[in-house]
């Protein structure tokens, strides 16, 4: 979120496309009803199903799974050829003025420089044109063809509300009231909270998909406001923490680019990580990573890490190719892994394709299952009737189960959906011989630490070295660990403006990133959570919910990141001048000598106004971007593509270039291509949803919540019912062309069939919270039928869009 | 009158069971059968987050026993944290159900293992675990372990390895988890973010 659950509540408007806020997010759902009642917001709502956030908004428009970028290029061309943008804050805050290289172009469907063999883009021409002084050059009036502004306009003149309506299945006066809505927003003090969850992202163009709405955003001057923002519902109560400590391949903690095969130094790597502004006067904040990533490389190998070993630069594992699930799972599957760890995560039901899934565990030689409890993946050996058929004399994987403890047995810091780092307090001890998922890891690595120093082996160093200053080694506490993440000085800081002063003495924990060094003065494990322990103590304990602003930012409850600030981008709050857009809900504004307001300002304190420091000031050109040069790897500006199973044969945006049907950029394997399913004998859209009782495959495992939805049910309109003969509570099958699945048919009025293209599409929903193991009644796992394709930037399955049939068994 | 919730309990319990009895005639001080308490009134009352969706609701869990060595601590109780400025107390029905979560019958008590080609699990200690476990890593690092790529780089990677992360655990947990397994080689590691 760049904002957060509260600040919902401050919202003109509430829109929610891709998630189901009041059945997924409940508690969190509130504040959008308290928007409705003390501020007569209103609430749109456009899904495939008329879900139970539906059933309280103020307007509903039906879609058909994996067409949102139709829908939200039709937004930006009604915004557009209706004039409804907040112009001031267009011009100075956003890259619309800035002008693209000639070279670009976009045409049938593919942008410049597509490679089909590599199915991927050279992006050499998805860049700014730069002047003789070193930075981009800029039409302040908006009218150069090649400006960002004029070629968004010609990109998304296509999308009128016929197309919308062909693509989508929408009625068109639906989706131009949805329009009108969303316009009304793009007065300066009117704000739109945009809510979104799996619905956006769990598609082959799921990253494309938040491009689009955060650039409407952008055109209607929402972000940085109160009650407006780009806010991801996320998933566990701490995926947002372990996100940011980035336990992915591809980034090191606090989102520093991680080392690849084309970083032979440490100076190599710096320089392609540390940008230089492209505007003039720009504070471009990332040209600090020398200073994060080498306070980190002292948080891990303290006084072993020195200049003259380029701070163990070699010792981090460098990437090559690509590491995300799929791609591991695609690895284990063609028998490249040997052993896999399995932390509190269940990936037979979780990632797609069940069967390949299950192979593939299956040619491992050790599996590590680290989990408080008994998961279907610790048992895809094991035959579980139907649901499960498995022959375990032919699976020669040797399978650990750990058991951890849950949320009530350890303490430590959870971070929020809105950054907010909360800390936690142990209850009582885990059942059992149960531990911690620390002292586990800690367990693991000491054993192994052990035998290095003993036997040697290949390159112990980073294993010996590695800093382990825990007062109990086998047990490092979670107040010695986030103390380690927030970072401290390792000599005495000199104040550079006065040598006689000293900042902070050697070993006094740093109070925020400003104060990181890269010459191995200061040490921290991530730089975006430096504040959370500073001298002052555990800053993520406080309790005061005081709200003295009534934006309910509660600036002493928790501490959020960066820096305790509640929104972010909030510079763009206010306008050139420094004066808030809308004075009733301030944020942020220039008190004459210092940025002053109810949050931590997004800005250097004491920039002027005058200075033209621009607020987004994480990118080196200082402004949002509308047009997000070679970041993405699927095109600048987001165009639609239809998913991978699809009930159309042609993308109706490209009717003539069978090579722009699907995402051109996605990485698709073989032989999960050969597995993908036709329209010929799957005709039915499926998606995957979640019911309120449950938590993903988690919660099967109480009682209380399988006595409350106790057994898989698929939920098909009342049309389809009728055309294949099903009543409400038959058992039905349901196929794709990798599985199927059985459950009970649930008939109902929330999903109607859809007129896309001239041809009727049924959508057919599926929960997905069952399995073999549980409370729940013993169930087959819904992504048996799911297809093994993700987004073409961060590889998300395409689990909201595919195709399947379905009979009465 | 400042009292923390406890208290509070503590206060209506003994106010409720002192009028009542008073009032069948009974002095209270010779009363010997006191009438029933809350039962939170006596229980541990600590300050958690709930663990499912990132809502992240404050709770309060209340438990048997005072937190002393040797005490058996016991959860008998959650419910939302009326403090927290987010859910303000409220829980949805996932998180109400949080009591049956902790105690799930399919919780893991001890360390287990699956033989190759065995049609069970059986019993192991942490101690056997941990060195089956580390053994198996050990080999294989040491077998696979790549320093340098065609080209001369170093690159210092276990290629044959690969991790999922939870998204359940605290950042503390899931930090050391990565500088453990980046500092073993690791690049192949993911979380529930992407999934």
């Amino acid at each position: 979120m760049t904002n957060h659950w509260v600040d919902i509540k401050n919202a003109d408007l509430v829109f929610v496309m891709g998630g189901n806020p009041a059945e997924a997010h409940p508690c969190g759902f509130k504040w959008a009803i308290e928007a409705k009642k003390t501020r007569k917001a209103k609430l749109v709502v456009v899904d495939p199903r008329f879900n139970r956030t539906a059933a309280v908004a103020d307007y509903y428009a039906p879609i058909r799974p994996g067409t949102d970028i139709a829908f939200f290029g039709g937004i930006i061309n009604y915004l557009l050829s209706n004039d409804k943008i907040q112009h001031e804050y267009v011009k100075h805050y956003t890259n619309a003025a800035f002008l693209i290289d000639d070279g670009f172009k976009f045409q049938d469907g593919l942008f410049s420089g597509y490679d089909e063999a590599k199915r991927s883009y050279a992006k050499d021409t998805w860049k700014y044109q730069i002047g003789s002084d070193g930075y981009a050059k800029v039409d302040e009036t908006l009218q150069d063809p090649r400006c960002v502004f004029q070629l968004m306009k010609q990109h998304y003149s296509r999308y009128a509300p016929e197309t919308v309506q062909k693509i989508c299945g929408t009625p068109k006066d639906a989706f131009l009231k949805v329009c009108e809505y969303i316009a009304s927003t793009s007065a300066p003090n009117r704000t739109m909270s945009y809510l979104y969850a799996l619905g956006l992202t769990e598609h082959s163009v799921g990253s494309q998909n938040i491009r689009c709405m955060a650039m409407i955003q952008l055109l209607l001057g929402n972000m940085g406001m109160a009650g407006g923002g780009i806010n991801a519902l996320r998933g566990h109560a701490n995926v947002q923490g372990i996100t940011d400590m980035c336990a992915y391949s591809q980034n090191l903690p606090g989102y520093l680019s991680a080392p690849n095969e084309g970083d032979k130094d440490r100076a190599t790597y710096l320089e392609k990580r540390t940008p230089k502004a492209l505007r003039p006067g720009q504070m471009n904040f990332p040209q600090n990573f020398p200073k994060w990533f080498t306070s980190l490389c002292k948080a891990w190998y303290g006084n072993a890490a020195t200049k003259e070993n380029d701070f163990a630069f070699d010792w981090l594992p460098k990437l090559g190719g690509a590491t995300d699930t799929l791609a591991m799972f695609h690895a284990m599957f063609e028998g490249k892994l040997n052993g896999f760890i399995c932390q509190g995560f269940n990936p037979l039901a979780s990632v797609p394709n069940k069967k390949k899934v299950g192979d593939a565990l299956a040619k491992l030689k050790y599996l590590v299952v680290i989990d408080p409890l008994a998961t279907d993946t610790s048992e895809f050996w094991k035959p579980h009737g139907e649901f499960n058929e498995v022959d375990p004399t032919k699976i020669d994987t040797e399978v650990f189960r750990l058991p951890a403890n849950l949320f009530a047995e350890h303490a430590g810091t959870f971070t929020n959906s809105g950054r907010v780092v909360q800390w936690r307090w142990k209850s009582a001890d885990g059942p059992g011989e149960s531990k911690e998922d620390a002292e586990i890891l800690a367990a693991l690595f000491l054993k192994l630490k052990a035998m290095y120093a003993k036997d040697g082996g290949a390159l112990p160093e980073p294993i010996l070295n590695l800093t382990w200053a825990y007062t109990q080694p086998a047990k490092p506490s979670p107040e010695e660990l986030l103390r380690e993440i927030n970072g401290k000085a390792l000599t005495d800081l000199i104040d550079p403006k006065d040598p006689t002063k000293v900042l902070f003495k050697a070993g006094e924990q740093l109070p925020s990133f400003g104060f990181l060094r890269d010459d191995g003065s200061t040490a921290c494990g991530n730089w975006i959570y430096c504040g959370t322990w500073s001298q002052a103590g555990n800053n993520t304990a406080k309790r005061d919910n005081s709200d003295p602003s009534g934006l309910g930012q509660t600036l002493n409850w928790g501490y959020a990141w960066p820096v305790n600030r509640r929104i972010l981008y909030n510079r763009a709050s206010a306008d050139l001048a420094g004066k808030p857009w809308d004075p009733q809900r301030t944020v942020m504004k220039w008190l004459g000598d210092k940025w002053g307001g109810n949050d931590i300002p997004d800005m250097a304190p004491t920039a002027k106004p005058e200075d033209y420091v621009m607020p987004f000031i994480m990118t080196p050109e200082g402004v949002g971007r509308l047009f997000s040069r070679e970041i993405m790897a699927d095109g600048p500006m987001p165009e639609h593509y239809e998913p991978f199973e699809s009930p159309l044969d042609v993308n109706p945006m490209h009717p003539n270039n069978p090579k722009a049907k699907s995402n051109p950029a996605a990485r698709v394997y073989k032989s999960d291509m050969e597995a993908f399913g036709t329209a010929k004998d799957f005709p039915y859209v499926a998606t995957t949803y979640r019911l309120t009782e449950h938590f993903h495959y988690w919660t099967k495992q109480s009682q209380i919540n399988a006595i409350m939805q106790p057994e898989q049910f698929v939920e098909i309109g009342e049309e389809l019912a009728k055309e294949k003969g099903i009543k409400a509570g038959d058992k039905i099958k349901v196929r794709s062309n990798r599985g199927f699945i059985k459950g009970v048919a649930v008939v109902t009025k929330r999903i109607k069939s859809l007129e896309i293209d001239g041809k009727k599409v049924h959508t057919v929903g599926i929960p997905i919270h069952y399995g073999f193991k549980g409370a729940t009644k013993p169930g087959f796992l819904t992504n048996t039928l799911t297809p093994f394709v993700g987004d073409a930037n961060v590889h998300t399955p395409e689990y909201k869009a595919f195709l399947i049939n379905i009979e009465k068994v | 009158m400042q009292m923390n919730r406890r208290q509070f309990f503590k206060v209506c319990s003994a106010g409720l069971g002192g009028s009542s009895i008073a009032m069948m005639g009974f002095s209270p001080n010779a009363a010997l059968a006191e009438v029933r308490t809350f039962k939170l009134a006596r229980a541990t009352e600590t300050r958690n987050i709930c663990p499912y969706c990132s809502v992240s609701c404050g709770v309060l869990i209340y438990s048997t026993g005072d937190k002393s060595k040797n005490s058996q601590s016991e959860i008998i109780h959650i419910e939302g944290d009326p403090d927290n400025p987010v859910n303000r107390g409220t829980l949805c029905p996932k998180g109400a159900g949080l009591r049956d979560m902790v105690q799930s019958a399919n919780r893991l008590k001890w360390p287990e293992v699956r033989e190759p080609g065995s049609k069970e699990w059986k019993r192991i200690s942490w101690n056997e675990a941990i060195e089956r476990i580390a053994a198996h890593m050990k080999a294989d690092r040491d077998k696979n372990f790549q320093a340098q790529n065609k080209d001369g780089v170093t690159i210092n990677r276990w290629p044959t390895i690969g991790a999922l992360v939870s998204s359940a655990a605290s950042n503390e947990a899931g930090y050391l988890t990565v500088k453990t397994l980046r500092a073993l080689g690791v690049t192949q590691l993911d979380t529930q973010a992407r999934i």
